[in-house]
């Protein structure tokens, strides 16, 4: 019986490990800032919640990603509410190229990305700017666009490796 | 055909918008609204948003202090490692150092006292208040915004404003206040500008951060002699902080080169800081 419980809580944990990787980011905001690498920065976030939401949506809650986004904008020092709509454009254009493609590549997913990061970075840094009188700096943002979309890959296959061995052949 | 194309755009679109996924209790629309609203609502300082805020924000920082320990450790690992490589070619330098300054230190206290009489004599003398020692929670240098936070909050009489030191340093100020936290806004964020007067020359401007780990000198005219290695401090100007709080050097090896200010204080190493506000001394 302990036994039976100890599978049980172990394979819930690894089930519910992207949503708990996720929060995890957010609150800790891991980037390899205090490396103090100048030209060095990327989204994790965006990363995990568009390789879920297009692989695997039912892993990742959207009342979750809303909640994650809310912790990042206090994290980070963002007005409330921006890193949450960013979050679920993210997911919104991964269930979008979801429905409209049937054959999957990581090529096309990453492509796909770069696009989404693109409109979603232009949507913060113009909603920051315009409304919130916020000064960003244009080369950190684009900086920290092309690491995100290079971290795309290399995350992707991680992830690919764990979905396979945590749930196996169901819904891959 | 383009009707068939774009009848499908929208019903993708729908269906990734609207409808609610397998396992999803809410849609995407919904949230995306809520998102909104929230931002919407923040930006009109309406009251229950803010109340709403100060409850998340208190409940975040202290789940983000327990959930970086590891990656602090991590951190702290990294920076201690990188250091023992410095401390033998550091060591003599200082030590030579230590020697000129003790000698420094004695002429420099005649002078403190001296500058405290005078400035009693003009009325400009500025009284400190308590100063509260907080300790930073979080040291999260997002790519965007320089910020900290520490433990300390309006239960500890913290107020907006307040400046916030590195031993004597000035390293930012106080621009959020909560019960029980407050978020410190550093010299080198893009946001931030401060008042400063640059020594030897007494050129006031503004310092302004950069977004990175220095700080620039804003609205100074050209034909103002600035060499590398001037002094800047704060100058007092506005009220906010008082006149004097040394904050770092000028570094440039050419004239025509932007003023770039290398801060004193290291905003990566901060572990403790001080938290004060300057009031005008009533006089007797």
């Amino acid at each position: 019986m302990v036994e039976f419980s100890k599978i049980t809580i172990s394979n819930k944990l690894l089930r519910y490990a992207p949503i708990l990787l996720l929060f995890i980011s957010v609150l800790n905001e891991f980037d390899f800032n205090y490396l103090e690498l100048k030209y060095f920065s990327f989204n994790f976030p965006f990363v995990l919640i568009f390789y879920w939401s297009l692989k695997k949506p039912e892993s990742l809650g959207y009342g979750f990603i809303f909640i994650a986004g809310l912790i990042n904008d206090v994290v980070v020092g963002f007005p409330m509410g921006i890193s949450s709509l960013v979050y679920l454009f993210i997911c919104g254009s991964a269930a979008y190229f979801r429905n409209i493609t049937l054959n999957t590549s990581l090529f096309k997913d990453w492509i796909f990305f770069l696009a989404t990061i693109l409109v979603v970075n232009t949507m913060l840094y113009s909603i920051l700017v315009l409304f919130f009188s916020f000064n960003l700096n244009y080369n950190d943002l684009i900086v920290n666009l092309i690491f995100t979309f290079l971290l795309y890959v290399i995350c992707a296959n991680l992830f690919e490796l764990y979905e396979k061995l945590v749930f196996g052949n169901q819904n891959v | 055909m383009d009707t068939a194309s774009r009848d499908d755009f929208v019903i993708a679109i729908r269906s990734a918008f609207l409808k609610k996924g397998n396992k999803q209790r809410f849609s995407l629309i919904f949230l995306i609204f809520l998102s909104l609203a929230f931002l919407f609502l923040g930006r009109i300082n309406f009251e229950p948003i803010n109340q709403v805020k100060i409850v998340i924000r208190e409940a975040v920082y202290r789940s983000s202090f327990i959930v970086s320990v590891p990656e602090n450790y991590l951190k702290k690992t990294y920076q201690k490692i990188q250091s023992h490589f410095v401390i033998y070619n550091d060591y003599f330098e200082i030590k030579s150092e230590i020697e000129k300054l003790n000698s420094e230190k004695t002429v420099d206290q005649f002078i403190i006292e001296e500058n405290k009489r005078l400035k009693k004599i003009i009325d400009d003398y500025v009284a400190e208040s308590e100063e509260v020692v907080a300790k930073i929670i979080i040291d999260k240098n997002s790519p965007f915004l320089r910020s900290l936070i520490v433990n300390k909050g309006s239960k500890n009489n913290i107020k907006l404003g307040m400046a916030v030191l590195d031993k004597n340093y000035l390293i930012g100020k106080v621009v959020e206040v909560n019960y029980l936290t407050s978020r410190v806004l550093l010299l080198s964020d893009l946001n931030s500008k401060i008042p400063v007067i640059i020594e030897p020359g007494g050129f006031q401007s503004i310092l302004s951060g950069t977004g990175k780990n220095d700080g620039i000198i804003q609205y100074l005219k050209e034909n103002y002699l600035i060499e590398g290695k001037n002094t800047v401090y704060t100058s007092g100007a506005g009220g906010l902080f008082k006149a004097g709080i040394p904050i770092g050097k000028i570094k440039k090896n050419q004239l025509d080169e932007p003023n770039k200010v290398n801060f004193f204080s290291d905003f990566s190493q901060l572990r403790f800081v001080k938290v004060k506000s300057f009031e005008k001394e009533e006089s007797n």
